[in-house]
């Protein structure tokens, strides 16, 4: 537990650091998701290059996806360029910037399941074991050429019957893997080329705008994760004066319902009953909360901090503005600072 | 767990500790890849040579240029390389080092896989099977064969199910011969690998070692003056977005006219600390400014200024010693060239 919370707490550190273990995380699952995958070659002359073909590239686009959208940098990047200009304006140098740091990580998962794929080899034996020129390889003589396409056909299925004894059968299943194999290895190797290039020759090519462009784009991604905990914060308090303000309605109503209520108990009892508010039994409470279900109270405490004020704004609207006057001053000071943190 | 934890901050303590680390864990990973590859050997002439010489040679490559991708140094010493001068000169000895460091690193994966490939001889024997030498091991009188056939024949070896050539050399003695072979030459591998590292590090300090050490000092203080400066632009990007954000909360506020004419006591002084932490760069064109500026005319390698005004001595050749004993601080202390 204390292991899971150490890396999760250094991912979190940087949101760059949080999109490389998504990235990491989605490329094991999909060494994962094709080690448990059953592959099941249909062995039939037409169904096997589309099964094989499939395989090799739909799961591939489905992680492409997956990365695409659990990266909330690409939802950033998307308001960037869809909003209007408004007091700032809009550097497409950042977008793009953004836009190839997100294709650049979620391409990683798919390109992992490719390379296993072709290393592993079962797709490609399946996909084009009908493609093999059958002169190469000995057993294939005296057989017509539809004999030969299914023949061919039934190579990857080891338990068929029909090719069950054909020595050509591990021959073409041989080669064909070598064939796989070799080009897995240099899909790889043109790929970890072309990375190399691209990082050490990046800074000969104008370093200057780019880490302007990088120092912007991390900040539009820092200021929309700080907006968004301001608002949080905003609803917070607002809900906070909100619900209070609504106690408050009730604890007046029902002050001036109980005639004989003694001054002493309630300036007395100020300070423990400040969580009560007044509402002490069983009846009162019920009274409250279906109050609260059949009419809430406005979105709008511009009334509570301006009933504070010592000079007595009267822009009231609500019922219960009438007792309002009749509240001390203590604290009032308190939610003051409170709504002005925001 | 606390051992993990400190193994984990020791090792990201540095750029060169990280690359440590990386290295070891691709050194595993090779080995594991290794096992975990399905070879097979296509047991056809022409085809053998050029499969095994290729899963012996390709993966490291690969790992070794992995090595230089995933190391950050890379784009720092390309950083360093294109740099205009500006104010501060460039040392060729620094990047040699840095480049050399990398290096080193990056072929340990390589070496593994190599020494892993060779010692357990699947690969050898699968490229060199057709060499195998028959009037030494086998019926060399066997004459019925043109070389064509024959090479057919032998290409067959590693595989076991379709091998028909038990008549003109047995299958298990060519094996163990090329398996043999390839077994000695891994250890004379690994052999010269560990005695070329081990030369390298008794002998280095025989050879310039003040020179060195000063290359291994600045190459150090390169990369942690770029992870500083990405911290710094990273902590000012966020005091840049509180405060706009509060601006524009306040903003709004004004617009829509609720001039609540509250007077925030405890925001002046929150709001002037965060302003202060934006160091005086408050605005867009200054950020972009400042940027360019570092990658154009970096700073020079000299404290002077802060130095001198606390009395520390340490710079014996500057001449303005004696002059500024006054307190004339106010005019260079931050970013200047902004």
């Amino acid at each position: 537990m204390d292991r899971f919370r150490m890396i999760f707490q250094y991912f979190q550190s940087n949101s760059e650091s949080v999109m490389n273990g998504i990235c990491g995380l989605l490329a094991l699952a999909s060494v994962k998701m094709y080690t448990s995958f059953d592959f099941n070659c249909p062995c039939l002359p037409k169904y096997n290059m589309a099964y094989g073909l499939g395989i090799m590239f739909l799961p591939p686009m489905a992680l492409f996806l997956c990365g695409l959208i659990l990266n909330r940098q690409s939802l950033v990047m998307l308001e960037e360029w869809k909003r209007p200009a408004g007091g700032r304006k809009k550097d497409l140098a950042i977008i793009r910037y953004m836009c190839s740091s997100i294709m650049q990580r979620a391409m990683i998962a798919p390109v992992i399941w490719i390379i296993v794929t072709l290393l592993d080899g079962k797709c490609f034996v399946c996909a084009f074991s009908s493609s093999v020129d059958p002169e190469k390889f000995v057993g294939f003589a005296n057989v017509t050429p539809t004999q030969t396409q299914l023949l061919l056909s039934k190579v990857p299925c080891k338990d068929d019957e029909l090719m069950k004894n054909n020595p050509a059968r591990k021959a073409i299943s041989r080669y064909l893997k070598c064939w796989s194999q070799a080009l897995g290895w240099s899909v790889l190797l043109i790929l970890i080329v072309v990375a190399f290039l691209a990082r050490s020759l990046r800074p000969c090519f104008n370093q200057a705008a780019f880490l302007q462009t990088r120092y912007w784009s991390n900040y539009i991604d820092i200021e929309q994760k700080i907006f968004d905990e301001t608002c949080c914060e905003h609803a917070r308090d607002f809900a906070h004066k909100c619900i209070l303000h609504f106690f408050e309605s009730m604890q007046q109503e029902i002050k001036l319902r109980r005639f004989n209520a003694p001054r002493e108990e309630a300036d007395g009892g100020e300070g423990e009953e400040d969580h009560l508010r007044g509402i002490t039994d069983q009846e009162q409470m019920n009274e409250l909360l279906k109050s609260w279900y059949y009419s809430k109270p406005p979105l709008d405490v511009s009334q509570a901090t301006q009933r504070q004020q010592p000079v007595g704004r009267e822009r009231l609207s609500v019922p219960w503005a009438d007792s309002l006057s009749n509240r001390g001053n203590a604290p009032q000071k308190a939610k003051t600072s409170i709504q002005t943190d925001v | 767990m606390d051992k993990f934890r400190m193994i984990f901050q020791f090792l990201q303590s540095n750029q060169e500790s990280f690359m440590n680390g990386i290295c070891g864990i691709m050194a595993l990973a090779s080995a594991q890849m290794y096992s975990a590859f399905d070879f097979n050997c296509p047991c056809l002439p022409s085809y053998n040579l050029a499969y095994g010489m290729g899963i012996l040679f390709v993966p490291p490559l690969v790992l070794f240029l992995l090595g230089f991708v995933m190391n950050n140094n890379v784009s720092v010493l390309a950083e360093e390389w294109k740099r205009p001068t500006g104010m501060r000169q460039k040392d060729p000895a620094v990047l040699r080092y840095m480049f050399c460091s990398m290096a080193q690193r990056a072929m340990i994966a390589p070496a593994v896989w190599i020494s892993v490939t060779l010692l357990d001889g699947k690969c050898f024997m699968c490229a060199f099977c057709t060499s195998v030498p028959v009037e030494k091991l086998g019926n060399g009188s066997y004459t019925g064969l043109s070389e064509k056939e024959m090479r057919r024949i032998l290409a067959r070896i590693p595989c076991k199910e379709i091998y028909s050539g038990q008549e003109l050399v047995a299958r298990e003695v060519a094996v163990r011969y090329l398996r043999c072979i390839s077994q000695a030459l891994g250890w004379s591998f690994v052999l010269l690998m560990t005695m070329l590292a081990f030369l390298v590090r008794a002998l280095r300090p025989c050879f310039t070692q003040a020179a060195f050490l000063k290359s291994k000092y600045w190459s150090h203080y390169i990369d942690i003056e770029r992870k500083l400066f990405d911290e710094t632009c990273t902590e000012h990007a966020k005091t840049f977005a509180k405060v706009c954000i509060q601006q524009f909360f306040e903003a709004m506020n004004q617009d829509m006219g609720l001039a609540h004419t509250h007077s925030p006591e405890a925001a002046p002084s929150e709001v002037g600390e965060e302003k202060e932490k934006l160091l005086g760069i408050t605005d867009q064109g200054t950020m972009n400014k400042l940027l360019k500026s570092w990658h154009k005319c970096k700073p020079p390698l000299c404290l002077h200024q802060e130095v001198l005004q606390n009395g520390n001595g340490w710079v014996e050749e500057n001449q303005h010693r004696n002059h500024i004993s006054l307190p004339k601080r106010e005019i260079v202390t931050y970013y200047s060239k902004v």
